[in-house]
């Protein structure tokens, strides 16, 4: 061991390296003030540090099939294994009608969302507790936390479809020009996600409360949403007000988008995307707004 | 006057502590306020109110209007006892928590590492957390991907770097975390403790790897309990106590000034007859505790080398015979280092009569490098009972002094204890 080198021999030596002005008035400048908190949502800054929210995803995909045996594959299984029982007891058993198609494209085209926003709902509202080490000891813009595992069940919903997509092949169902509205679908049901995981996330931070309440949630949540039996069950009138769950305006939209049921979800879209924007942007600022002392509370 | 790097105004952190005492006071009292409470704290939590949701709770100032700036080059080191707020200041500035009033207004890029690891995530490898980690502390990837190989060299943990870090020696999750940190090239460095943890030979490295950050212009903000590194590295000391900014000047002054409140703290005899956690029949017991410095003084500054004593006073509550009387030298570690008694030196004690009285240990030359040692008392019948045992109830601080006359000092971080001693060379 060089301990001779370890020897601190002088204490003069720190002159300080001067910076010019210029080269000062370059660096970058962060205020904090307590009194000056805007309604800033720090989105800017979310995509500064968008490598963060990139790391945050890819590490939630690996991290949540590291030390499994079939990996990634359960993205495909769980869904497809819903199918099956809702396809043997719902459709066989019960003999729910399903709006014309096969029972079990009928429910899948459901789960397939459904599984997105449940996953993502869960692991989202964990977020803030499972990075708690993390938000104890370095900053990064919070939003990431629970956005990163929303943006890996993404991923997870790719590989779904795909089943979904053989399975209409498998059918032969052509959704027509019908499929244009996938894109706005996929991100209603994105907002929906996001919206309900930042309450969750938000809340989680000080009660624990929230990783017995959300599976419960989620369970109730999957009944009240038309996924093992279809909307038309229910008088026309009474659709809207249905809507305001906005996971069934994704799923009757989901429906109407790729298998073509006759259902016309206009009015229950409307009335669901309403909903989720509210859910967005209010989970979007009491996250904000707690934020501030998940460090001390967590 | 150019713009600070740092500049802290009216700086404060409150935090709101529950008050354990307001229990309810019967069950029925017990019953309304759980049904009650679930209420109360949805409403609390739907405002926003989250810091404090329980009903009777107190504010404590963990930083109370501190101001200071900090110029674009300068190295200043954050001094203050344990809980006097110099953590929560670096939190504050490296934006981890919010400050409850008060702003700060930070010119420059921040690379902050602030206790052991900073930010890795368990599950991942070393090679994953070092994007993660770079990502955080504001590196882009291609960044990360050309000083790769720099900061694993600077880690030594090649061999590890497709290990998950939850399975990392803590000496190697530090490494790493540091190896991280110092590579970000961060204008403004907020470094706090991390000293106290690593072997000797990395403590260097990182040490010197600050000071090349101060020698190319950049500022450190540094914390530490290491008198010897703050004074070898930093040229300017705040020195926080309570919350509040007590001294803010040249380092060794402060340090100087720094180092005098503490040793009152503990030496000027503290009082023992309240402590409850100590065994023994009772029939003596300690109730004072008092170290007297080279000139006789009582809470003077206990520097290595020094002639001190330490006086303990006790009652004794019922007639015993032939007491022992000893004092237990443990490190922080709890490693035994002495255990000097009055039956080991040979002493025939007298039979004590219920009443008071003391009894003193002088050491000739403490031979201890500097850090903090925890005395346990004892005393005994030796073989047959134990009359009172004060497990390390007491902190015996040990300040550095330049005993060999080198100029070089000695340090704490080349064990527990030093010789008296000289050394001779010849040449063949």
């Amino acid at each position: 061991m060089g301990h001779a080198q370890a020897m601190p021999t002088d204490s003069s030596d720190t002159a300080p390296g001067g910076m010019t002005e210029e080269e000062i008035a370059k660096l970058p400048v962060l205020s904090i003030d307590s009194e000056k908190r805007g309604l800033s949502l720090g989105l800017s800054e979310l995509w500064a540090y968008r490598d963060v929210l990139y790391y945050l995803t890819h590490r939630d995909l690996l991290v949540r099939y590291k030390q499994t045996l079939i990996g990634a594959s359960w993205a495909i299984i769980q869904p497809v294994m819903t199918m099956v029982i809702f396809t043997l007891f719902f459709g066989k058993l019960a003999k729910i009608p399903s709006d014309g198609v096969p029972y079990p494209i009928f429910s899948f085209a459901a789960l397939v969302p459904w599984s997105f926003f449940a996953d993502g709902v869960l692991r989202g509202s964990q977020a803030t507790t499972m990075y708690a080490e993390m938000i104890k000891k370095v900053y990064f813009p919070r939003l990431a936390m629970p956005l990163a595992p929303l943006l890996a069940r993404l991923i997870d919903m790719a590989l779904a479809f795909a089943v979904l997509l053989c399975m209409m092949l498998y059918y032969d169902i052509n959704p027509g020009w019908h499929v244009l509205w996938l894109p706005p679908l996929v991100i209603l049901a994105f907002v929906t996600s996001l919206g309900t995981t930042l309450w969750l996330a938000a809340l989680n931070v000080q009660f624990r409360d929230v990783r017995m309440a959300a599976p419960f949630m989620i369970q109730t949540w999957l009944f009240i949403t038309p996924i093992a039996y279809p909307s038309s069950m229910l008088d026309a009138k009474w659709q809207v007000v249905y809507a305001m769950n906005p996971m069934a305006g994704v799923v009757e939209g989901f429906r109407w988008a790729l298998l073509g049921t006759d259902t016309q979800p206009g009015a229950m879209i409307l009335v669901s995307t309403a909903v989720a924007v509210l859910l967005l942007v209010s989970g979007a600022y009491y996250f904000r707004k707690v934020e501030r002392t998940f460090a001390d509370v967590v | 006057m150019t713009t600070p790097a740092i500049q802290v105004r009216e700086l404060s952190k409150h935090y709101l502590i529950s008050h354990t005492n307001d229990r309810p006071t019967s069950l029925g009292e017990k019953v309304m306020r759980s049904a009650t409470n679930p209420f109360k704290r949805i409403k609390r939590v739907l405002s926003g109110d989250t810091a404090g949701a329980t009903d009777a709770t107190e504010v404590f100032k963990a930083l109370d209007r501190v101001s200071f700036d900090i110029q674009h080059g300068e190295v200043v080191g954050l001094l203050g006892r344990n809980g006097a707020g110099k953590s929560t200041t670096l939190r504050l500035l490296s934006r981890i928590t919010e400050p409850t009033h008060g702003s700060v207004k930070i010119t420059g890029r921040v690379g902050s590492l602030l206790e052991v690891g900073t930010g890795f995530h368990p599950e991942l490898t070393g090679r994953e957390n070092i994007f993660l980690n770079g990502a955080i502390l504001g590196m882009r990837k291609h960044e990360i991907t050309e000083r790769f190989d720099e900061i694993v060299a600077f880690s030594e943990v090649e061999k590890f770097l497709d290990t998950p870090v939850k399975r990392y020696s803590s000496g190697m999750y530090l490494r790493l975390a540091f190896a991280v940190a110092a590579h970000v090239d961060p204008d403004i460095l907020l470094v706090d403790e991390v000293l106290a943890v690593g072997d000797a030979e990395f403590q260097k490295k990182c040490l010197s790897k600050m000071r090349d950050a101060s020698h190319s212009g950049r500022t450190v903000l540094f914390v530490s309990h290491n008198m010897a590194a703050v004074e070898n590295l930093c040229s300017r000391a705040i020195w926080i106590d309570q919350g509040k900014l007590r001294e803010d000047g040249p380092v060794k002054d402060v340090i100087a000034n720094y180092l005098r409140s503490y040793a009152t703290g503990i030496g000027e005899g503290s009082d023992l007859s309240n402590i409850t956690e100590r065994e023994g029949t009772g029939d003596v017991r300690f109730t004072d505790i008092q170290v007297v410095d080279k000139d006789g003084e009582p809470g003077g500054v206990i520097r290595s080398g020094d002639r001190i004593k330490i006086q303990l006073q006790y009652v004794v509550n019922q007639a015993v015979n032939e007491p022992h009387f000893g004092i237990d030298f443990f490190t922080g570690m709890g490693t035994l280092l002495a255990g000097p008694s009055t039956w080991a030196s040979g002493h025939t004690t007298p039979n004590l009569q219920p009443g008071r009285g003391m009894v003193e240990l002088e050491i000739e030359m403490l031979n201890l490098l500097p850090g903090r040692y925890y005395l346990s008392l004892w005393a005994s019948s030796v073989g047959k009972q134990d009359y009172d045992l004060l497990d390390r109830c007491t902190v015996l601080e040990v300040e550095g002094a330049d005993f060999y006359g080198s100029g070089r000092g000695i340090d704490g971080r080349w064990g527990v204890m030093f010789f008296p001693c000289s050394w001779k060379m010849e040449t063949r």
